[in-house]
Order: C-alpha cells, then structure tokens, then sequence
C-alpha cells in the first residue's frame, strides 16, 4: 500500500522532471565534489611517498607498513581502541540504569521528562567547554587538589587525577553520555509494559524478567549507543589535548601531527584511511547485529 | 503471604537505590558547570577552592578583547551560512531519500548519514587535501563549506523522520487537484515539515557555532570562537576563559529554552 502510494507522488513529481532533477540532483552533486572525491583523494595521497622537504605521487604501500609495524603508530592505535571501549563501558554503565529508571521506575512524568532534558541539555553547551571543566578540576593546581588538601585528605597537590588515561575516560564519558541514554531510552520506551507484565505473570522474578525480556529487547539501543560513543570518543583530538597529557596522544592527535608540523600528508591521509576502515567496519556491525537484534528478539 | 512485606522492602530500597544513582549522575553531570560558573566571578588568577571572592573583573577583560569579538563575529557569520547550506542540501536530500527509489540509494544513505559517526577529522583533512589540489584559498568559506558537509546528516535525519509521519494522501491529494511539485511543496509538504527544519537548523547552527575538528583544518588566517579559546587554553588555565564559558552556558540555556518551545509548538499542532 505504501510502496504504491509512494510510487504515485512519485510520478506525480515525475512528471515535471525538471524539478525532481533540482530535489535529487542538489544532493548528489554535494555528496559527489564534498565527499566522494575528497576521500578518493586521501586513498590516492595515502600511497604517495614523503621526499624532504614535500611529497610526491607514487603507488607504495609503505605508509600502511609503517602504522602497522612501527610500535609508535601500533601503540597510538591499539591506546585509542582501547580508550573508546572503556568510554563506551563507562556510559553505558551509567546510562543504562539511568534509562531504566526513567522508562520503568519514575512514576511522574514530568519528572521523567525534566531528567531526560536534563542529560540531553549538555550536548547544547560547548563540548570544548566540557572537556575544559575536566582540566580545571582535575590539574594539580586544580579544584580537586584544592578542595582535598582543604578538607585535609591530602597534604600535597597530587598529579594521579590530570594527565592520564583516566581523566581521559572520565572526560570523554562526560562529553558522550548524552549519545548513549538516548539511543538505550528509545529501545526501552518501545518495550510494551504488558510484556514484562505477562513474564512476571508467568512467575519470573523482577531479576529474571529484566534478564529474559527487557535486556534482549532493549539491545538494538544498545548497540546504537556503543556504537555512536565508540566512534566519537575513537576520533577526538580535543580531549586527549586537554587532559591526555605527554603519553595521551589518540589517532586524531596524530593525524593532526602529520598535517601539522610532521608535515607528512601520506602517512596522516593512511591513518585517516584507517580510522575510516574501523568506524566503517563498527557501524555496518551494529546494522547487522541491530537487525539481528529487532527481527530475534520480536 | 509471607513474601509480600519482604517485597515491599525490596522495592523500596530499588527506588532508594536508583533514586540514589539517579542523583549521583546529576551531580557528575552538574557539579562541573557550577563550578566553571563559579570560577569566573572569583577574584583569584588561580583556580583553586575555596573562593576567594566576588568580581566582575574577567568580564570586564572580556568585554575589551577585541579579538575575542572579531572571533565571535565569525562564528556567526560561519554558523548562519553553514546552516542555510546545509538546509539547501539537507532538505531536498530527505526528500528524495523519503520518495525517490533509484539505484544506489544504499549508498546514497549511507554516505549522507556518515559524519555523523564518522570523526570530524576526517571530513576535515579529506576536504583539506582537496582544497590544496585544486588550489583554493583556505578561509572562513572553506570552513563553511566543511560545516554544511559535516552536518548534513543531523539535518537529514530530522526531516526525513518527519517526512516519514506525514501521510501520503496530503501530497496525493494536491497533485490530484492539479497542484504542480513546487506549489504542493511550498503549500502542503513545507508547513508540515517547518518545525522540524526549524529544529534542524538550530541545531546545526549551534553544531557549527561550537565546532573544532573540522574548522581546526580549514581555516585560515580568521579565528571562530572555539579556535579562539583553544587557542587560548594552549597558554594555560584562567578565569578569562571560565568568563567566557559561563556567557556561552548562558547562551545555550536560552537556546535550549527555543528548542523546547519550538518542540511544544510541534506537538500543539
């Protein structure tokens, strides 16, 4: 029926060709020039050759060698999967209850609403802002410090909370939670109630009931959630910046590196590629599992 | 008989439990804005507790920067252009993802919603690369260039779910009483979707207005406003910058306000 109508409006606009042309032809164009041949041209720079002082064409596969043997590049990637799937384990933790409650638990919905807001309203606020905070608070001479000695917990500023891989998890989990709650809050809303009603009837505890119906059903959110903080915290530069410090450099660091004062636009376009290669690869895995996910668990 | 007060116990201390939590996350969610508010009214260089004292100094400072203005200025001249772009191309792509079957449409999706995942950095440097090959001047409109592109899909995704809750009779029927593609969309189609471009665009715009990764790449000699603090930031901690954070919190209160009205306006309709 719908596939008919929409076949319909669809000769309906046909018919004046000259503007379905402008409606589909706007778009393409700007794919075609904005991104299709942007990225060809990276592929293609990714195989060049850095000769001091610039770079020259070529067809080598020695910048891709180089990332994947070099401990130096190896180091820098395997420092930034692993940083992207503490983040997305952090706000998951943290968002998945909070959904929870607000979707199960809360029993005023105003108050439901005020909450979701107030997770979402940050994204509004500068995330350059947002990573700063954590730089303020964490440094040695910082509000945390301060605050410690104050109270008498600690004699001396401590530099154990700035400058680490952990005040770069707590960071980015601050910066990406937002994408996280809304994705999980969306899955649990479309649970009906009278499923977890029927299993509880059936005489399944609370525990087991979560464990059976709502967790399963709520994974096509999940995954949507893990994916989105994976790959924005995969990709930052910003906050590996501010709080990584000397040993926190991410891929996006060092690709701005190579842009920069490194000056080797071959090897920085490689890394892009692969950096392109992994997101590619997490998205089209959660399609598929989010697929698995609707058609299984229904 | 026996297990119902254990029950009641057990849910009351879930609900403390999650309340608990619930109160837990605000605070980390919160605490540090105050405290970044906090800190640019305090009259110390240093930021550390407790307050020292009151002033209005680090606004003050603000308010005779003039590069700081100059950067402001061009973060709203990228941000207005970048929006309007990226409506111009987002708009008629929703459309066409909404109604048109054709070939490589999977792609064509996939490809248009991909800087959403995809990291800023690498629309930034692929654009770079191309900008450099064909010669062109980097500058405030290649930044907004790389904006439009980066934000197309956050356009795309909310009208084109919009588009989706509209019934196909509207249009149908403005075609059957002869109505041509333009006039059944600018009389039919368009006020049905407003809110949602309405929303798109603030969004974008305020997308554009806080971006670094992609401006980082494709600006030239011009500063916006989150080049100009980052910049700023690479000299150190100070309560200048705190000054203009809170002014930015302030800002995008009363663009959340705007949001949530227009979001309301949607469902009066």
């Amino acid at each position: 029926m719908s596939a008919l109508s929409r076949t319909l409006a669809g000769r309906g606009l046909a018919k004046h060709n000259l503007a379905g042309a402008f409606v589909v032809g706007i778009p393409i164009l700007w794919i075609a020039f904005f991104m299709l041949l942007p990225y060809g041209i990276i592929v293609v720079t990714s195989f060049w050759l850095k000769k001091y002082p610039s770079f020259i064409p070529d067809f080598q596969f020695g910048n891709y060698i180089t990332l994947f043997t070099d401990p130096q590049y190896v180091l820098v990637i395997l420092r930034t999967l692993k940083i992207a799937i503490l983040v997305s384990i952090a706000s998951f933790l943290l968002a998945y209850p909070f959904a929870y409650y607000l979707v199960f638990r809360c029993k005023s919905a105003a108050l439901r609403a005020w909450l979701y807001m107030a997770v979402i309203a940050p994204l509004w606020v500068s995330y350059l802002l947002r990573a700063y905070i954590w730089k303020t608070i964490l440094g040695t001479e910082g509000v945390l410090n301060s605050l410690l000695i104050n109270v008498g917990i600690i004699d001396e500023p401590s530099s154990i909370f700035l400058y680490n891989q952990f005040s770069m998890v707590v960071t980015l989990t601050y910066i990406f939670i937002p994408f996280m709650v809304m994705p999980i809050y969306t899955a649990l809303e479309k649970i009906p109630t009278n499923l977890v009603e029927a299993s509880a009837d059936l005489g399944m505890g609370p525990w087991r009931s979560f464990w059976h119906v709502t967790l399963p059903l709520s994974l096509p959110g999940v995954a949507a959630g893990f994916t989105l903080t994976f790959c924005l915290s995969f990709g930052d530069f910003i906050a590996p910046f501010l709080v990584g410090g000397p040993d926190g450099n991410l891929i996006a660091n060092v690709i701005a590196t190579q842009f920069g004062a490194a000056l080797n636009w071959p090897l920085g376009s490689a890394l892009s590629i692969v950096m392109l290669v992994i997101v590619l690869s997490i998205v089209s895995l959660s399609d598929r599992m989010e697929r698995k996910g609707l058609t299984g668990g229904l | 008989m026996k297990n119902a007060p254990m029950n009641l116990v057990s849910r009351y201390g879930a609900d403390t439990a999650f309340m608990t939590f619930v109160g837990m996350l605000m605070a980390f969610l919160y605490v540090p804005i105050w405290v970044l508010v906090a800190f640019s009214f305090n009259d110390s260089r240093s930021l550390t507790w407790p307050l020292s004292g009151f002033t209005l100094d680090w606004y003050r400072k603000l308010a005779e920067n003039t590069d700081l203005q100059a950067a402001i200025w061009n973060s709203f001249y990228v941000a207005s252009f970048a929006t309007a772009l990226t409506l111009i191309v987002g708009v008629p792509a929703a459309m066409t993802l909404h109604r048109f079957a054709f070939p490589g449409k999977s792609i064509f999706r996939r490809l248009i919603l991909l800087p959403i995942t995809l990291p800023g950095i690498v629309t930034g440097i692929s654009m770079l690369n191309m900008f450099k090959l064909v010669g062109f001047q980097l500058s405030l409109e290649t930044v907004i260039l790389g904006h439009a592109t980066a934000l197309l899909g956050v356009v795309v995704t909310q009208v084109y779910a919009r588009l989706q809750r509209l019934p196909k009779s509207l249009e149908e029927a403005a075609f059957d009483l002869g109505a041509g593609p333009w006039r059944s969309f600018i009389d039919v189609t368009l006020p049905n979707i407003k809110t949602a471009i309405i929303g798109a665009g603030l969004l974008s715009f305020v997308l554009s207005f806080d971006e670094i990764p992609v401006t980082f790449f494709l600006t030239g000699r011009d500063n916006t406003l989150p080049m100009y603090i980052y910049s700023t930031m690479r000299r150190g901690v100070t309560p200048e910058i705190n000054a203009v954070a809170t002014l930015i919190v302030a800002a995008s209160l009363v663009l959340i306000v705007a949001a949530v009205i227009v979001t309301r306006g949607r469902k009066n309709q």
